[in-house]
């Protein structure tokens, strides 16, 4: 199993650390739901170092990713931040990314940590087999330690660090400066829904940067914070997991990703199939829903209709802030536009769960 | 982490308490600090007949799903009413407020495949 740089950290801190994505991490230090709670009170510190990082630059740098990537790279400037996904012809998703661009000839994706080495070669597979010659691809991934620093103090813990000026940084903007004397790049992104920044540094920087924000947070309220409220909190805010709600088998446009989907900017990979499956009507459609009684919806269960199953639950779980059992699914489209009521199977029982337009937490 | 002497231990991190005939029956403090957050609680009914080693519940935390198992068989007599409403008892009080289900053994000859505290001890240091 990999480690991050920070793994002994993780240990000391007396974290349960499981494996995820071929990577050894933390996914609790006190409890989920205090770690949670933390975040969206407070702030909270994800060590996700097992992210991978790949740079394309060059003079062809923009055609290329304007191909391979499904959103419009003409629609970002240097310094901005753009999610993304990479399709295969079929439409079907390689993985869903954040686009960072430098310069007109320099950007990095950030992508799952699981999907690393398959988005890597998926590039350089698209590269060999097009006219794109003029740019290199390279695999920085362990060039990098990157900490999530989350919630409604981010910005008073960061600013106590830093020279830069966070009020300049936008929502989806980034710039380089120290942090605690490390080099950084400071993106104001993230995966809770709350106010936030992910860093980026040198992965022998990466302990020092860990100590620095854990210190100068704690007057604050910040908290160590692990895979499994990083799980809870996307998922209150209804935000795609690869591997969940977005697979080779899950079309963008099924997956509520039509606003990242630019199908009218010029070709792209994936392109044509799912302007055939626009046409053609999508069959499926990823919906939020929400138990009207006690119980934990969970990946995998039956979504019913007059006691048939349309769909499955894609990740489930309790929310923190609701206390109630909240779910996506992906459920034929002619049931979820209706108004029909709906039942996820738990076991022996058929919870009544109503449509809710996500986000679950506003 | 505590293992009160008076109550017996099952391999499924089970504890009994154990009053004349009625045998009360909850998790341990090692099962609940691995669940971690415990957000649901399925028991049984009054006077579900249960039977040594088969589910008779299950217990959900943020992350996962698991079974409970049934250490003796008998009929149960009463149910923690507490848990369905605020299943993190469990977690704050395993031994005590957290207790889950009362059972009325058929067969008190099963608690001699239970285990003491320092058995059940050693059972998950070597686990």
């Amino acid at each position: 199993m990999k480690k991050t740089v920070l793994n002994q950290l993780h240990h000391q801190a007396g974290a349960r650390m499981v494996e995820f994505g071929g990577w050894e991490m933390p996914v609790q230090y006190s409890g989920v739901i205090a770690e949670h709670l933390a975040v969206r009170q407070a702030a909270g510190l994800f060590d996700v170092s097992h992210m991978g990082e790949i740079e394309v630059s060059g003079p062809q740098a923009f055609d290329f990713l304007q191909y391979a990537t499904i959103n419009d790279v003409a629609s970002l400037s240097d310094g901005q931040v753009q999610y993304t996904a990479l399709c295969y012809p079929d439409g079907g998703v390689v993985d869903d990314l954040t686009l960072y661009r430098f310069a007109a000839e320099k950007y990095l994706l950030c992508v799952n940590a699981a999907n690393t080495d398959k988005d890597f070669e998926w590039l350089q597979q698209l590269l060999e087999k097009t006219d794109f010659n003029n740019l290199q691809l390279v695999n920085r991934s362990s060039e990098y330690a990157q900490l999530a620093l989350q919630g409604p103090k981010s910005a008073e813990i960061l600013a106590r660090l830093t020279a830069v000026d966070l009020t300049a940084i936008k929502y989806y903007c980034f710039t380089e400066g120290d942090v605690a004397g490390v080099p950084t790049i400071i993106s104001r992104t993230g995966y809770t829904g709350e106010d936030g920044f992910e860093l980026y540094c040198p992965t022998a920087g990466g302990v020092a940067l860990w100590q620095a924000l854990m210190a100068a947070g704690e007057p604050f309220g910040l908290q160590p914070t692990g895979l499994g409220a990083r799980d809870t909190l996307r998922l209150e805010k209804a935000y795609a997991l690869y591997g969940h709600e977005i697979t080779a088998d899950i079309l963008p446009l099924e997956a509520r990703l039509a606003w990242i989907t630019k199908l009218n900017v010029g070709d792209f990979v994936g392109r044509q199939a799912l302007l055939d499956a626009k046409q053609a009507g999508l069959k499926r459609k990823l919906i939020g829903l929400q138990l009207t009684e006690s119980g934990v919806p969970r990946e995998g269960y039956p979504v019913l209709c007059d006691g048939r199953e349309v769909g499955q639950v894609t990740s489930g779980t309790m929310s923190p802030c609701l206390k109630l059992g909240i779910a996506l699914a992906l459920v034929e489209t002619q049931v979820a536009d209706s108004e029909q009521p709906l039942q996820i199977a738990i076991r022996k029982r058929q919870v009544a769960a109503v449509r809710v337009k996500p986000p679950f937490v506003k | 982490m505590e293992f009160p002497d008076e109550l017996r231990y099952t391999e499924e991190h089970e504890w009994v308490l154990v009053e004349d005939d009625v045998a009360t029956i909850g998790i341990t403090d090692f099962a609940q600090d691995q669940l971690g957050d415990v957000v649901f609680v399925e028991l049984p009914e009054v006077g579900d007949e249960l039977v040594a080693g088969k589910t008779l519940g299950v217990v959900e935390s943020v992350k996962a799903v698991s079974d409970i198992y049934a250490p003796l068989s008998g009929e149960v007599v009463e149910i923690n009413e507490d848990l369905p409403d605020e299943p993190e008892l469990l977690n704050t009080s395993a031994y005590e407020d957290g207790w889950m289900i009362k059972v009325k053994m058929s067969d008190p000859s099963e608690l001699d495949d239970l285990m003491d505290a320092s058995d059940y001890q050693r059972f998950i240091e070597q686990d």
